[in-house]
C-alpha cells in the first residue's frame, strides 16, 4: 500500500511553505499564538485562515487566507487580479512578476502573509488615468506579444528595469528580463518595445 | 444563369494592391490593449461564483496495474465536494502521470490534501522508455512496410559519391505557458457551460457530448484567449470531462481543473522523437540521385508514422524503412508542423554532409538540385538568393571546419521547408448595424497569431471603413462553426469566409443605396468611409448614412470557406540560414544570427506575419539547442517536468534575427496561405548544419547540448563519407 503523490522530493512546496510560514515574523494581524522555539519567542499564524490586509495598486484589499497561500494565488483567486499568471509555479518563468515596494518578485514564490504592509503593484495597476503606460503602448506597437500569457510578467519586469535603468544596454536587458520566459517567441518585439519605451520616457 | 454564376464567382477575389488600405500593411493587433494590461481573460483566469478547485491524482509508475483504490478518506474530508475515480482496480496504466482519480474541493490546498489522502496500490509492470536504438527495443518495435521509388540499388551503384549519416531529434514537449484545463459547470438538468483552453472552440462540444451523455447542443463552449496550444489543445481531455462530471456530482458548482506544470510537461503533449540512418548518392557535380533511409522513434504507445522523406526534394530513387518504438513515455500530440522538423533535419543534414564530402558549398548543392522541389522550385531559388544576401553567405561561408585559431568556431548552415496551409472550413456571420458599426461572429479562436486582427482587417478593407468600426467576436460555439486552429489553416479559413461575407453584405447594401445615388448597384464601391459611384466619386453617401437606410434592421450575411473563388491556396515555401559560434572546449552553441525568408501567398497583416517567423525561429532555436523531454530508463518517468530543467530559449539566447516576407503580384495571386507552421520547420536543420560547418563534425541529435557537441568532437561525428 502506498500513498500516492507525484512531487519530486519528500516535501512538496506547499508543505515547505506551511512550515516556513509558521516560523516567519510577520505583521500583527490577529492575536497569534506565541511559541518558544530554540529559546526565541515566535508568533505563529494558522494553520487555519488568518485575516490579511494588502495594498495593491494603491487600494486596500482584505481577505482571510491560510498562511500557506502564495501572493500569486491570493491575487488571482481572492481579488480576481488575474494579470499575473501561474505558469511554472516554481520561480522560473516570470509570468507572475509583480512589484513589491517597486522591486520585481515572482508572486508564486512570495507568501501572501509576507506581502502585507508592502506596496504591491500588478500589471493592472500600470495604466494611469485610463491611459496605457508607455511600456504597454510600446509592447502593442512592436508586437511584443502573441498569445499574451507571458506578457503581463514581461511588462512588469520591463517597468522594474526601466525604473532602475532608464537607458538599458543589451546586457542590462539580459539581466533585467532574463528571469522571464516566452513560448511563442516574442523576444525580438520585446527588445524593440523596451528600446522604444525608454525613448518615450526620456521624452524623445 | 451559368454566365451570372461565373460573374459572381469572379467577384470573390482579393482587392488589387492599390485598393488595399489595410491588407498587407503593418497593423497592431486589436486585442493588444487587453493583453498588455492584464485584462485579457484566459481559461486559467476564469473565476466563477462558488467555483471548486479540481485536482487529479496521477500514477507515478510508467507501467502498472491498479490493485487497490481507496478514496474513502478523501471523500470524508471537510471541504471535499466530489471524488471521481477515473480508473478502476485492474486497469493497466501505460505512462507515468496518467490520471487515476479527480477531486473537487472548496479550494486548491484542500483539493491537494484530498489527493494525498487517496490510497492506491499498484502492481508495477515492466516499462520501457528508450527510443534511440531499435535493436534494444525487443518486442516493442512496430515496423512499417518498406517504400521504394525508382531503382535505388542501381542509382547507388551509379553514384560517384555516397554519404551515410546518423541524425535525429529527441522527444520534446509543447510546454504551453497556459496549462491545459477547463472550468466546467453543470447548469440545471442537462446544460453544460465549458470554459476551456482550446484550439478548437467549435469542435469541443461534439467531443464532450458522448462522455457526458448530453446533446452537443446543450454544451456551451467559451474561450476569449488561449495561452499557447502549438497542436496540443484540440480535445476536452480526460480532465475536462472529469471537471464536468465533478461539477454534476457537486450539484452544479463550477469546477476548475488546470494542469499542474509537471503534469503539463508529462502528459499534455509531446513531439515524437525521430532518428535515422540516411544514405545519399550523388554525381560528382552534386546531382543527387539516390536516397535510402532507415528511421525509428517514439510517440509513446501509438506507433509513429513514417516521415515525409526525403523532405522537399523528390530524389528520384528511394528506399525507406521505418520502425516505430512503442514506449511508456506518455502521449504524443501534433506539435507545430507535425513530422516536418524531423524530416527536414534528416534530409537537410544529409545533403549538408554530402556537400561537405564533395567540398561543395551546401547552398550551391541545394540550388543544383532545386528542380526536385517541383512546382515551387522558382520560389526557393529566389528565396535562397535573398537569404544569401541577408546572411552575406558567399562572403562569409567557409568549407566545413572553421580553420581560425582559438576555441570558438563559427559556421553557417542552410535549410529549406514547405507546408500546405490551405484555409480550413469556416463560417462567419457579418452584421452591419443601422448605426454603421459592424460585427463579425465565428466560433474560431486566436492562438496569438493575430486571428482577430486579421478578420477585422479583411472586413474593414472590404467595407471601406476604419478598423475600429469592426468588432470581431470569436471564442463561442454559439457562433457559426469555424475549423480548429491547426496546420496553419486558420488564416486562410477565416480571411476567406470574412471576405465573402463582407462582399455579399456590401452587395446588399449597394442594392439599397443605388437608387439614392442614381446608379445601379454594380456601379458602386465602398471607399474610405463612403459609398460612391465608381465613375463619379462626387456622387457618394457616408457609410453611416447608408447604413441608416437599413430601416432599423441589422443586415446579417453568412460567409463560408470553402466557397467560390480561390481566396486561399496551399504550398508555402521557406528558406532559413543560421550563423552560430561553438566553443569546442565547453561545447556551448550560441546563435549569432538567423535569417528567414518565407512565402505565404497574400499577407493580410505584415506585422503579425513577421512575428510568426520571429517566434518560430525562436521556438526553433529552443528545440535545436535546449529542449528535451528526458526520460529516465530506471523509473520510466520524465526527469525534467518543470521549467527549470525543461529549458526554453530566453531573451539572451536568440542572437540577431532577420525576417524577409515574399511579397508581390506573383505571391498575392495565390491567395492566403497559412504561416504558423512553416518557419518552425527549418531552424533545427539550419542550426545543426551551421554547427557542423563550424566544428567540422556532425552532432547527430537535437538538441545540440554541450555534452553532445563534445561527444561528437571526441568521436569525430556520426557521419562518414565514402568517395
Amino acid at each position: 500500500m502506498e500513498k500516492q503523490r507525484l512531487k519530486t522530493g519528500s516535501l512538496s512546496r506547499r508543505d515547505f511553505l506551511k512550515v516556513s510560514g509558521i516560523t516567519l515574523t510577520v505583521p500583527l494581524v490577529v492575536g497569534p499564538r506565541v511559541l518558544k522555539v530554540a529559546g526565541a519567542e515566535v508568533k505563529v499564524f494558522g494553520p487555519g485562515k488568518v485575516p490579511m490586509t494588502f495594498t495593491i495598486n494603491g487600494k486596500t484589499y482584505r481577505a482571510e487566507l491560510e498562511p500557506r497561500v502564495t501572493l500569486l494565488d491570493a491575487l488571482r483567486n481572492e481579488f480576481d487580479l488575474t494579470g499575473a499568471k501561474r505558469v511554472c509555479d516554481r520561480g522560473t518563468c516570470g509570468a507572475c512578476t509583480v512589484l513589491l515596494d517597486g522591486k520585481p518578485v515572482y508572486a508564486c514564490s512570495v507568501l501572501a502573509i509576507e506581502a502585507q504592509g508592502k506596496a504591491i503593484t500588478t500589471v493592472e495597476g500600470l495604466m494611469q488615468d485610463g491611459k496605457l503606460h508607455p511600456i504597454q503602448q510600446a509592447f502593442i506597437e512592436n508586437d511584443a506579444l502573441q498569445c499574451g500569457f507571458c506578457t503581463p510578467g514581461f511588462v512588469v519586469a520591463c517597468k522594474a528595469l526601466l525604473d532602475r535603468i532608464p537607458n538599458p544596454t543589451p546586457e542590462d536587458l539580459v539581466v533585467g528580463l532574463g528571469g522571464n520566459l516566452c513560448r511563442c517567441g516574442t523576444y525580438v518585439g520585446i527588445r524593440a518595445a523596451i528600446a522604444e519605451a525608454a525613448r518615450m520616457q526620456r521624452g524623445g | 444563369m451559368a454566365e451570372r454564376n461565373a460573374m459572381e464567382m469572379a467577384e470573390y477575389k482579393w482587392p488589387e494592391p492599390e485598393r488595399r488600405r489595410l491588407i498587407g500593411k503593418r497593423i497592431s493587433r486589436v486585442d493588444g490593449p487587453e493583453k498588455v494590461t492584464g485584462r485579457a481573460k484566459y481559461t486559467y483566469d476564469v473565476n466563477r461564483p462558488g467555483m471548486l478547485a479540481g485536482k487529479v491524482l496521477r500514477c507515478p509508475h510508467a507501467h502498472a496495474r491498479i490493485v487497490r483504490l481507496d478514496t474513502s478518506a478523501a471523500e470524508k474530508m471537510p471541504g471535499v465536494k466530489a471524488v471521481l475515480p477515473l480508473k478502476k482496480v485492474g486497469d493497466e496504466i501505460l505512462w507515468a502521470g496518467d490520471e487515476v482519480v479527480a477531486v473537487a474541493a472548496v479550494d486548491e490546498p484542500t483539493a491537494e490534501d484530498a489527493i494525498r489522502a487517496i490510497v492506491v496500490e499498484y502492481e508495477k509492470l515492466p516499462h520501457f522508455v528508450l527510443d534511440t536504438d531499435p535493436k534494444a527495443a525487443g518486442e516493442r518495435v512496430r515496423p512499417t512496410a518498406e517504400q521504394v521509388e525508382g531503382d535505388p540499388d542501381a542509382a547507388f551503384r551509379e553514384a560517384e559519391v555516397v554519404v551515410e549519416g546518423l541524425y535525429g531529434a529527441s522527444l520534446i514537449t509543447h510546454c504551453c505557458l497556459e496549462a491545459h484545463g477547463a472550468v466546467v459547470e453543470w447548469e440545471g438538468e442537462n446544460n453544460v457551460l465549458v470554459h476551456v483552453s482550446t484550439q478548437a472552440v467549435s469542435g469541443i462540444a461534439g467531443q464532450m457530448a458522448g462522455p457526458l451523455g448530453v446533446p452537443a447542443g446543450n454544451i456551451r463552449v467559451k474561450q476569449d484567449h488561449i495561452g499557447g496550444g502549438f497542436g496540443s489543445k484540440f480535445g476536452p481531455d480526460s480532465w475536462g470531462i472529469a471537471a464536468a462530471q465533478l461539477s454534476k456530482m457537486a450539484g452544479g458548482r463550477p469546477v476548475k481543473i488546470m494542469l499542474e506544470r509537471d503534469a503539463e510537461l508529462m502528459v499534455a503533449g509531446a513531439r515524437p522523437s525521430y532518428y535515422g540512418r540516411v544514405r545519399v548518392g550523388a554525381k560528382r557535380d552534386g546531382t543527387v540521385i539516390a536516397w535510402e533511409s532507415e528511421t525509428w522513434g517514439t510517440g509513446g504507445i501509438p506507433p509513429t508514422s513514417p516521415l515525409p522523406l526525403p523532405y522537399v526534394l523528390r530524389i528520384p530513387n528511394q528506399r525507406k524503412r521505418h520502425v516505430a518504438i512503442v514506449t511508456n513515455s506518455g502521449p504524443a500530440r501534433a506539435w507545430r508542423a507535425p513530422l516536418h522538423p524531423q524530416a527536414c533535419l534528416l534530409t537537410m543534414a544529409a545533403l549538408d554532409d554530402l556537400a561537405a564530402a564533395l567540398r561543395m558549398d551546401p547552398l550551391d548543392l541545394l540550388l543544383k538540385n532545386i528542380e526536385l522541389a517541383g512546382e515551387r522550385a522558382d520560389v526557393y531559388r529566389e528565396e535562397l538568393q535573398i537569404a544569401a544576401e541577408l546572411m552575406e553567405w558567399k562572403k562569409r561561408w567557409h568549407p566545413r571546419g572553421d580553420p581560425s585559431p582559438g576555441p570558438v568556431k563559427r559556421g553557417l548552415g542552410v535549410s529549406i521547408h514547405t507546408w500546405p496551409g490551405r484555409g480550413h472550413a469556416c463560417r462567419c456571420d457579418l452584421t452591419i448595424h443601422p448605426d454603421g458599426s459592424v460585427e463579425v461572429k465565428l466560433g474560431s479562436q486566436d492562438l496569438g497569431t493575430g486571428t482577430r486582427t486579421a478578420i477585422a482587417i479583411v472586413v474593414a478593407d472590404t467595407l471601406g471603413i476604419p478598423l475600429e468600426a469592426v468588432r470581431v467576436r470569436i471564442g463561442d460555439n454559439q457562433y457559426p462553426p469555424a475549423g480548429g486552429s491547426g496546420g496553419s489553416t486558420t488564416i486562410g479559413g477565416v480571411s476567406s469566409a470574412a471576405r465573402r461575407a463582407a462582399l455579399d453584405a456590401l452587395d446588399q447594401l449597394f442594392a439599397r443605396i443605388a437608387p439614392l445615388l442614381n446608379a445601379s448597384p454594380d456601379q458602386l464601391e465602398a471607399w474610405e468611409g463612403r459609398i460612391r459611384v465608381k465613375e463619379d466619386p462626387s456622387r457618394s453617401i457616408a457609410w453611416e448614412q447608408a447604413c441608416a437606410r437599413l430601416d432599423g434592421m441589422p443586415l446579417t450575411v453568412r460567409g463560408e470557406n470553402p466557397g467560390p473563388g480561390e481566396l486561399t491556396t496551399a504550398g508555402a515555401a521557406g528558406v532559413q540560414m543560421a550563423d552560430v559560434s561553438v566553443d569546442i572546449e565547453t561545447g556551448i552553441v550560441r546563435i549569432n544570427k538567423m535569417v528567414a525568408v518565407q512565402d505565404c501567398g497574400l499577407i493580410i497583416n505584415m506585422k503579425t506575419a513577421e512575428s510568426q517567423c520571429y517566434g518560430a525561429m525562436i521556438m526553433g532555436i529552443s528545440y535545436a539547442l535546449y529542449e528535451e523531454k528526458i526520460m529516465d530508463p530506471a523509473t520510466g518517468r520524465m526527469l525534467n517536468p518543470n521549467m527549470e530543467f525543461y529549458k526554453l530559449a530566453g531573451l539572451a539566447d536568440i542572437g540577431e534575427l532577420v525576417v524577409h516576407m515574399m511579397t508581390g503580384e506573383k505571391y498575392d495571386r495565390r491567395g492566403v496561405i497559412g504561416l504558423g507552421e512553416p518557419p518552425v520547420i527549418s531552424p533545427g536543420a539550419a542550426i545543426s548544419n551551421a554547427v557542423a560547418n563550424a566544428i567540422g563534425v556532425r552532432v547527430p541529435f537535437l538538441p545540440l547540448t554541450p555534452e553532445r557537441v563534445l561527444e561528437a568532437l571526441a568521436k569525430k561525428g556520426g557521419s562518414h563519407a565514402r568517395v
